[in-house]
């Protein structure tokens, strides 16, 4: 069981309508207990790959199979049984703005479990201390720092340790200090929980440092993939264009238009 | 051209406006279908009812008391040209048992209540704390919207009954302190006239109605909200005007639905 | 917000709104104690009951003792069958006649009660034989204006 990978998706295809295809023919797997990353430009479809895993919305064709089992074959029973066991930190934190942080990260262990009051604390603590956020954890999210909000959802995240997380633009937005110290935390928390993630990001730097496996996402299609090493060392032009941050390349820098000329109402001749 | 463009408009305003309808009674059943955490958790309720109904304490009874005093300096006016200032009572009475206590306290409840309901679940949806909360297998309309949807079912009867009670009382403090009204043709009059059944009773009921329409318009326009600042404005908007039009309405139906019970 | 001071405001706003239901049920509407009051039911036949609708009140000598709890149309007599329900508390004799009246020239029409020199009482299920209608404005008018021409002076 344990060297089949976490997830795997299959010749995946997914539309929000018929004219735009925001998803084609993606296959990909996870392996259990490693750090996998998504990147990509904006708007390639990073994202709607995660909300298929975690079941949000439907594939049209293809498949998401997860421990096993195809997500979007399951009832609401067996997705939530699922989620359970999945994590996921949102790209703007999504922390419940009307709780404090401890009831932020006791959420889901009052509604999933039957844990003593006491024994809530204690892992709510425990949690809030591997974030460094302990001292915070009377205060309302709405008192946070943008970092330290990014480290409150990361110990909510894992607050019931999931098998998998999902960690959604987890550097978009930060300082250099932040980005760090969330790098490292992601890391660490994979190993210490031995858990698997999927991190999407477009933050080439930071993530090639923390991650076991590259995933690179162009135009809804995976377009190159490998260890950071070696995607570093890549000639493929699309990857070259992304890990050194160049404007034009094989992404063009123009989104599709006609002729700049002809729109401008120059008449050639 | 022009007849057929603006008739077309007509239609696709009439077919939107029965898509939403539909949708709302879609999500009133959800919400229906997932209440049973509210019951079994009443702390959630609780706390919704602290928000919709303790927090809506002071307009009810503040306005309560400025209609009342109002109808009765009104009513004193009109019925002393007949000899009657007795029945100043019975006038203010029915008036706010009836109509005035479930209606007026509705429509405020809708602003005050209503809204806050509306971009409460709009903005979790816009900040993605609905979605992040379905993900972490919890189910929003069962944790989030259904304690808030009974928080508000279950104030708004208090709400009027209060409206009620501190409208006569105004009107008490007016009629008989100020205006010189007796004290016991003020009371009697009211209690000969006032019938628990047909008037509180009814009173109570078409208030709880009220609360029903208002608490499901506000949590479908939160929960249906385009997930932008934009989006959720609107829909407090919607939620006020909307869920104010239909207690309008149905206290029309409810009214005529009662006057033809008490006819037989 | 603690969540017992927030139970505190929500105990405080539930018991406000009850004891507004409570003003309501007994200091504003006749909702009786305890159902202290108990009534028995008596009916009156009469020709024309003018405007006299459920609901309105039945006086003897200016006090309210009772209310109108039906009006139905009889059939066999072609008469009004008014159903009265009268607080036990005031007992009138069988021979009490019942008479439609008004209040001031253009109020509400209510049921009033002359009692008789019976010494048995009305009980429940009883009929008031002793009846007069409704003095119906139209038909005074009416009754007027044709003596008036019939008169001799009236030319």
């Amino acid at each position: 069981m344990s060297d089949a990978p976490l997830v795997e998706i299959q010749d995946l295809s997914f539309g929000y309508s018929s004219a735009r295809q925001i998803l084609s023919d993606v296959t990909l797997s996870v392996p259990r207990g490693k750090v996998v990353a998504l990147m990509g430009g904006s708007g390639c479809g990073k994202t709607t790959l995660l909300r298929l895993i975690g079941g949000q919305v439907r594939p049209d064709r293809g498949y998401v199979k997860v421990a096993g089992e195809v997500i979007h074959e399951l009832d609401q029973a067996g997705l939530y049984r699922m989620r359970r066991r999945m994590g996921m930190l949102f790209q703007f934190g999504a922390l419940f703005t009307d709780m404090s942080v401890f009831e932020n990260i006791a959420f889901q262990m009052r509604e999933h479990t039957d844990l003593p009051e006491d024994a809530i604390r204690d892992l709510v603590l425990m949690k809030l201390n591997a974030v460094g956020l302990r001292g915070a954890a009377e205060l309302m999210p709405s008192e946070l720092s943008g970092g330290m909000a990014r480290r409150v959802a990361l110990a909510r995240a894992v607050a019931l340790d999931p098998m998998l997380v999902m960690y959604d633009e987890p550097f978009a937005g930060l300082d250099p200090i932040s980005l760090g110290v969330v790098g490292q935390l992601i890391r660490r928390s994979n190993d210490a929980l031995g858990a698997t993630s999927v991190v999407v990001t477009h933050d080439v730097q930071q993530s090639l440092h923390i991650v076991d496996y590259v995933y690179l996402m162009a135009d809804g299609r995976i377009v190159a993939q490998g260890t950071p090493d070696e995607m570093r060392a890549s000639t493929h032009p699309t990857v070259h264009q992304f890990i050194h941050g160049e404007a034009d390349g094989p992404v063009a820098f123009h989104y599709p238009a006609g002729d700049y000329a002809a729109a401008l109402g120059i008449m050639h001749g | 051209m022009a007849e057929r463009g603006s008739i077309a408009t007509v239609g696709a305003f009439t077919l939107g406006a029965i898509r939403r309808l539909g949708q709302a009674t879609l999500f009133l059943g959800q919400v229906l279908r997932h209440s049973g955490t509210s019951l079994t958790r009443p702390a959630l309720t609780v706390r919704e009812i602290y928000f919709a109904g303790a927090l809506s304490l002071i307009i009810i009874m503040v306005s309560g008391l400025f209609v009342g005093m109002v109808l009765a300096l009104q009513g004193y006016d009109t019925l002393q040209t007949y000899g009657s200032e007795e029945k100043l009572g019975v006038l203010v009475a029915l008036s706010l048992v009836r109509e005035l206590g479930p209606v007026v306290s509705a429509l405020l409840f809708a602003s005050r209540a209503g809204s806050a309901i509306t971009a409460e679940i709009g903005l979790m949806k816009a900040t993605e704390q609905i979605v992040a909360m379905d993900m972490m297998a919890v189910h929003p309309v069962a944790r989030v919207v259904a304690p808030r949807f009974w928080g508000a079912v279950l104030s708004m009867p208090l709400l009027a009954a209060l409206f009620s009670a501190m409208g006569i009382f105004g009107a008490y403090i007016v009629g008989v302190r100020l205006l010189g009204v007796d004290v016991g043709a003020f009371w009697a009059q009211m209690q000969a006239a006032v019938d628990f059944e047909q008037d509180i009773l009814n009173g109570v009921i078409k208030s709880a109605v009220f609360g029903v329409g208002i608490a499901a318009v506000a949590t479908f326009e939160g929960f249906d909200a385009p997930p932008t600042a934009e989006g959720v404005s609107r829909a407090t908007t919607r939620t006020v005007v909307h869920s104010s039009l239909l207690v309008l309405a149905l206290d029309l139906v409810l009214t005529g639905f009662m006057m033809r019970m008490w006819g037989e | 917000m603690n969540s017992r001071a927030l139970e505190f405001w929500v105990g405080l706003f539930v018991l406000i709104g009850f004891a507004s239901l409570l003003f309501l049920a007994l200091k504003v509407g006749n909702l009786g104690v305890g159902g202290a009051t108990t009534e028995y039911t008596v009916t009156a036949l009469f020709n024309n009951i003018g405007g006299l609708k459920v609901r309105a009140p039945v006086r003897s000598a200016g006090v309210t003792v009772g209310r109108v709890t039906a009006v139905d149309f009889d059939t066999k007599g072609y008469q009004a069958k008014v159903t009265l329900n009268i607080d036990s508390t005031y007992q009138f004799p069988k021979d009490t006649s019942a008479s439609i009246l008004t209040t001031g020239v253009l109020g509400e029409n209510y049921v009033g009660l002359e009692a008789g020199g019976d010494d048995a009482m009305l009980v429940s299920g009883d009929q008031i034989t002793i009846t007069q209608s409704a003095v119906v404005l139209e038909q005074v008018i009416g009754r007027f204006l044709y003596d008036k021409a019939q008169s001799p002076g009236g030319k």
